[in-house]
């Protein structure tokens, strides 16, 4: 099941004679965490250069860190502050806390089901985002993931299958105050709802997606997934799935997402803090998430989530770090343009010759993002890619305040009565 | 036929007409468009009652000298009331053998046509298949035929202009249009304008249109073989102040005038597709009014991003043709469940699939009524002539919020490319468009203040607008069927029930928003006709030479087909035939019978042509047994 097969012409653990060339590139200079990423700016679209920048009418922000452009008119509420709630409604005296985000309906989901850790969650991450509760809307397509916006206290919508980011873009382009949410499944965001997908990704609305992939269709009770392995044994695939799967991260890079990321149901940590990285970022955050389906595909990712085998088969990225594995024993360095896994405790390689992550970089979010079905190299986990880019909600509103500054607010008779008119009696 | 001209003009005769049809007709490629309506502005000036009907081919540019390339462009004008685009052809200018061959049957016998010579080589006949020569004697003795050569005239025009022959040749429109401007004496400056404006960047291609019109106008009026020249008096129109307006133009006007007197910010999510896509390219135009345009990536993102800006509180509309609402049916459904306000423009054209994409056609109505899954009214609005266009683009948003529920819009391709002089009203004069959003909770439950989202006005029964953003008025939308009142997720027979028969209820209730139903023509009769959308022009003009002839004949035009006027009954029972003409294979019938159980008669033409009145009269006289 090699989607990326590498070739690893070199024994596993033993330093490798480099061809001309590659050597100087193999080695990275020791710096201190964190000093590398500086150093690399974001890839920017032609147009879009450092001091190019479009003139922003009056009372109009960049789109910087969580601050989305508002069009003339419209105020975001004070920052932290605590909205005004009905008596009844406010979630006691003290902070919002995990509870106040929780509706009063009935989990419906599988007992055991990785979709009540990923609610939980979301739900102890919110009080956490400073924003009003009134402000936060979640919008979910068809499937087990479509149910979500039902359990959460805030505005939601449960829309149709795979439709879900095209709600969101009306909203969030006619709001751009508001805070969107997008829960979707393998199937909603990847299956009949694909396109959808990446037009966000690449229009770049500010916006979280959350992608439960359980690499199965749960409602629909147990058919293959685009995310399913080749081979797949399920109703619809008596002898075994002939698809080729989608690697959910491979796709949102190839979209020209802006932030992408995976984590999984059973890090509840990791998890949240990458939502939480997410929702930080300006643009559209995509954010992949393992998710136990227990009824139709238990263990799909047990590999890499569970206990005994974690460890060795999941790599934590972090930026600026070394990509470092198996609680340090093991590394992954670049040999040309494939990976490979490095034995840390031989002697032969040390951390120092491991990929030192830069998630502001394209080419490596390529091919670390491609880590996909390789039997040598363990699962990734963490931020893959960060860059800024104008969001589509800002540039929006952005034009038609420069079209007003220019026209002047529109005036209906004026515009009635345009072009030639003659006037009779 | 003289390419040069002589000396002193010859004397012409003048004669005064009531109304003339004119078709300009040539190679897709050959500005007949433009040439119609610069024609079209010109008489607008001259202050005449007008209809227009632009007829292209799909193709962008088909072959050329094909008769599948050939565009058209038919005008109606008079000092009369004018309603359609004409049923017979007083004049045809046709460019090449191609346009004749299409054409030469809509001109009347008698009636004038002009050729350009010059594209009558055995190539060109060949290319429209013309076995023999087309101008013979059968033709010169059936209608007053004009061979003018005006390639060559053109580029003995342009001579010292310095261009090559292929920018020479583009401008032998700009001759067509002079010469037709002078045959009906229509004013030239309002195309010397529209030429300055156009190349105002390119002086020396201004120039020289300019030229070849005037070259035009001039050959008129010192040939000998022009020795008539016709004069059409201004029309008798209401006072006020007139513009020419197309339909795909009147439903952008009409759409920012709602969001404007509503103050609800309009979202206009779309797709292109022909014959809609005008409207976005007008919409688009129009930011300063706030306007928010989103070339969506499909029809289906089209629409479902109309319905989150209408979850946010805006008034979210999305236009599109047949194949479009076809594939917005689901998120139609969806707008329905949640009872947000959403109106949904079809531009119809032939169909069924990608059918006749110019063609016009009133084939969509069925699937407007019915074509969504499961138990689905939503309100059906039509427009009937191009300017209506604008009030009914503004009442179709005014219901939609007002009741809380996505409308569907119909008009077609010959409303949106035809047009017609239009009384521009005040902004004070339109309908008021109030909308109250929900600011406070609706219940007290257990001594809790909260808000249900399905809690329902009860004259309407539509359910409170509560954006986000708006604190303590959380709540879920979605298309899982609805609890009464809370709106929670209900599986309950009884409910679902109770739910499918509010919504048909709140639907229906739109009846109280429909003015009477007004007759033209005879109150009681023989025959009523009764319409909908863009044949009434066509409808009354049949009505009043029927009523000419001394038959009992009246006429209705439908603007609401779902729910139907409460009205209807009591009219149909004063006349004695029923008779429904549609372009279509019948549709408002089937939906009248079901209604009614009265024998509606169909009349039906299904040629993506708008009907001629005669053949309404020919049909009324069929049925009165007079012929």
């Amino acid at each position: 099941m090699a989607d990326n097969n590498q070739d690893n012409n070199n024994p596993k653990g033993k330093k490798p004679t480099l061809p001309p060339g590659y050597a100087p590139k193999a080695k990275k200079p020791t710096l201190p965490p964190g000093m590398e990423a500086k150093s690399k700016k974001p890839t920017l679209p032609p147009g879009m250069e450092k001091g190019k920048k479009p003139t922003l009418p009056p009372g109009m922000q960049p789109a910087g860190k969580r601050k989305p452009a508002m069009p003339p008119g419209m105020k975001a509420g004070p920052k932290g502050a605590k909205p005004a709630m009905p008596p009844g409604l406010a979630g006691g005296d003290g902070a919002p806390s995990r509870k106040d985000f929780a509706s009063d309906q009935d989990v419906r989901w599988c007992p055991g089901c990785g979709d009540y850790s990923i609610l939980a969650g979301v739900q102890r991450l919110m009080p956490e985002l400073d924003i009003p509760k009134e402000n936060l809307v979640f919008i979910s397509g068809i499937g087990c993931s479509g149910r979500f916006p039902y359990y959460m206290n805030t505005y939601g919508m449960h829309t149709i299958h795979g439709r879900a980011p095209s709600f969101a873009t009306g909203l969030k382009a006619s709001r751009p105050e508001l805070d969107v949410w997008i829960v979707t499944g393998d199937g909603d965001s990847l299956s009949i709802g694909g396109n959808h997908l990446i037009h966000i990704l690449r229009r770049n609305l500010n916006v979280q997606i959350l992608l439960f992939n359980n690499q199965i269709y749960g409602l629909t009770k147990g058919q293959y997934s685009p995310t399913s392995e080749r081979g797949k044994v399920t109703k619809s695939t008596p002898f075994g799935s002939i698809d080729h799967p989608f690697n959910p991260i491979a796709v949102a890079l190839g979209a020209d997402a802006t932030f992408v990321a995976r984590t999984m149901d059973r890090d509840p940590k990791h998890m949240k803090a990458v939502l939480k990285e997410a929702h930080g970022h300006a643009g559209t955050g995509f954010v992949e998430i393992y998710q136990n389906c227990n009824i139709f595909n238990d263990g799909a990712f047990f590999e890499f989530t569970e206990r005994a085998t974690k460890s060795d088969r999941a790599v934590f990225i972090k930026n600026g770090q070394p990509m470092v594995y198996a609680g340090g024993k093991k590394g992954i360095r670049l040999n040309g343009f494939s990976l490979q896994s490095i034995d840390l405790e031989g002697g032969d390689w040390s951390k120092d010759d491991c990929i030192v992550y830069d998630e502001t970089s394209m080419e490596l979010a390529n091919i670390v993002g491609r880590m996909f079905w390789q039997p040598d190299l363990p699962r990734p986990f963490g931020v893959f890619y960060r860059t800024a880019r104008p969001t589509y909600e800002s540039l929006l509103h952005e034009q038609i305040g420069m079209v007003t500054n220019k026209q002047g607010n529109g005036d209906l008779d004026t515009l009635l009565n345009a072009g030639d008119t003659w006037t009779i009696g | 036929m003289a390419s040069s001209a002589p000396d002193t003009a010859p004397q012409k005769t003048r004669e005064r007409l009531a109304e003339a049809t004119i078709l300009f007709a040539g190679d897709s490629g050959d500005g007949m468009q433009l040439t119609g309506s610069q024609f079209t502005l010109a008489t607008a000036y001259a202050r005449n009652d007008l209809a227009t009907l632009p007829d292209f081919p799909a193709e962008i540019r088909a072959p050329a000298g094909t008769t599948y390339g050939v565009s058209g462009f038919q005008l109606h004008f008079g000092s009369v009331n004018i309603r359609t685009p004409g049923d017979e052809v007083d004049l045809l200018v046709a460019m090449n053998p191609a346009a004749l061959k299409v054409n030469i049957n809509r001109v009347r016998k008698g009636g004038s046509v002009i050729v350009n010579i010059d594209s009558f080589t055995q190539r060109d006949l060949d290319l429209a298949g013309y076995d023999a020569h087309p101008i013979d004697d059968v033709l010169r003795e059936r209608y007053q035929l004009f061979e003018v050569p005006l390639t060559k005239l053109t580029h003995e025009a342009l001579a010292d202009f310095g261009l090559d022959k292929k920018q020479m040749d583009r401008s032998k429109n700009m001759f067509a249009l002079g010469l037709a401007l002078w045959l009906y004496s229509r004013p030239i400056q309002p195309a010397i304008d529209w030429l300055g404006k156009k190349f105002a960047k390119k002086p020396d291609i201004r120039d020289a249109n300019v030229h070849v019109l005037k070259k035009g106008l001039h050959f008129g009026e010192t040939t000998e073989t022009f020795t008539t020249q016709y004069e059409v008096n201004p029309a008798q129109l209401k006072a006020g102040v007139y513009r020419t307006i197309h339909g795909a133009q009147a439903v952008a006007l009409g759409l920012v005038a709602a969001s404007h007197q509503s103050g609800i910010p309009l979202f206009y999510g779309s797709y292109p597709i022909t014959p809609a896509s005008d409207l976005l390219h007008e919409l688009s135009r129009h930011k300063h009014f706030g306007v928010m345009t989103f070339q969506a990536e499909d029809e289906i993102a089209a629409v479902g991003s109309a319905i989150g800006a209408s979850f946010g509180g805006n008034l979210g509309v999305c236009g599109t043709s047949g194949p479009g609402v076809a594939l917005k049916g689901e998120a139609m459904g969806l707008a329905l469940m949640t009872e947000l306000p959403l109106v949904v423009v079809d531009m119809q054209r032939g169909g069924p699939s990608t059918g006749l994409p110019t063609k016009t056609e009133q084939s969509d109505l069925l699937m407007a009524v019915y074509g969504r899954n499961g138990d689905s009214p939503m309100p059906v609005i039509a427009a009937s002539t191009p300017g209506d266009c604008f009030w009914a683009a503004y009442e179709a948003c005014r219901i939609a919020v007002k009741y809380m529920t996505p409308v569907l819009f119909l008009a077609d391709g010959y409303l949106g490319n035809g047009s017609e002089p239009w009384h521009i009203p005040n902004s004070a004069d339109l309908a008021p468009f109030e909308v109250t959003y929900a600011t406070k909770t609706n219940r007290v439950i257990n001594g809790e203040d909260v808000f249900l989202p399905y809690v329902r006005d009860e004259k309407t029964l539509a359910r409170p607008w509560a954006k986000p953003g708006t604190p303590g008025l959380e709540h879920r939308l979605g298309g899982l069927e609805k609890q009464a009142e809370t709106g929670n997720v209900s599986y309950d027979p009884q409910n679902h029930e109770r739910m499918t028969k509010m919504r048909a209820e709140k639907v229906q209730r739109v009846q109280q928003d429909i003015p009477p139903t007004t007759i033209y023509g005879d109150a009681e009769g023989d025959v009523l006709l009764i319409g909908w959308g863009s044949t009434r022009g066509a409808i009354e003009a049949a009505v009043d030479e029927a009523r000419s002839r001394g038959q009992r004949v009246g006429a209705i035009h439908l603007r609401w087909i779902c729910p139907f006027p409460a009205d209807l009954q009591p009219i149909f029972d004063r006349f004695e035939h029923l008779v429904v003409p549609e372009l279509n294979n019948g549709q408002l019938v089937r939906l009248l019978r079901d209604e009614f159980l009265l024998p509606f008669i169909p009349v039906n033409k299904i040629q993506g042509q708008p009907f001629r009145a005669s053949e309404l009269t020919t049909k009324i006289d069929s049925i009165l047994g007079t012929t």
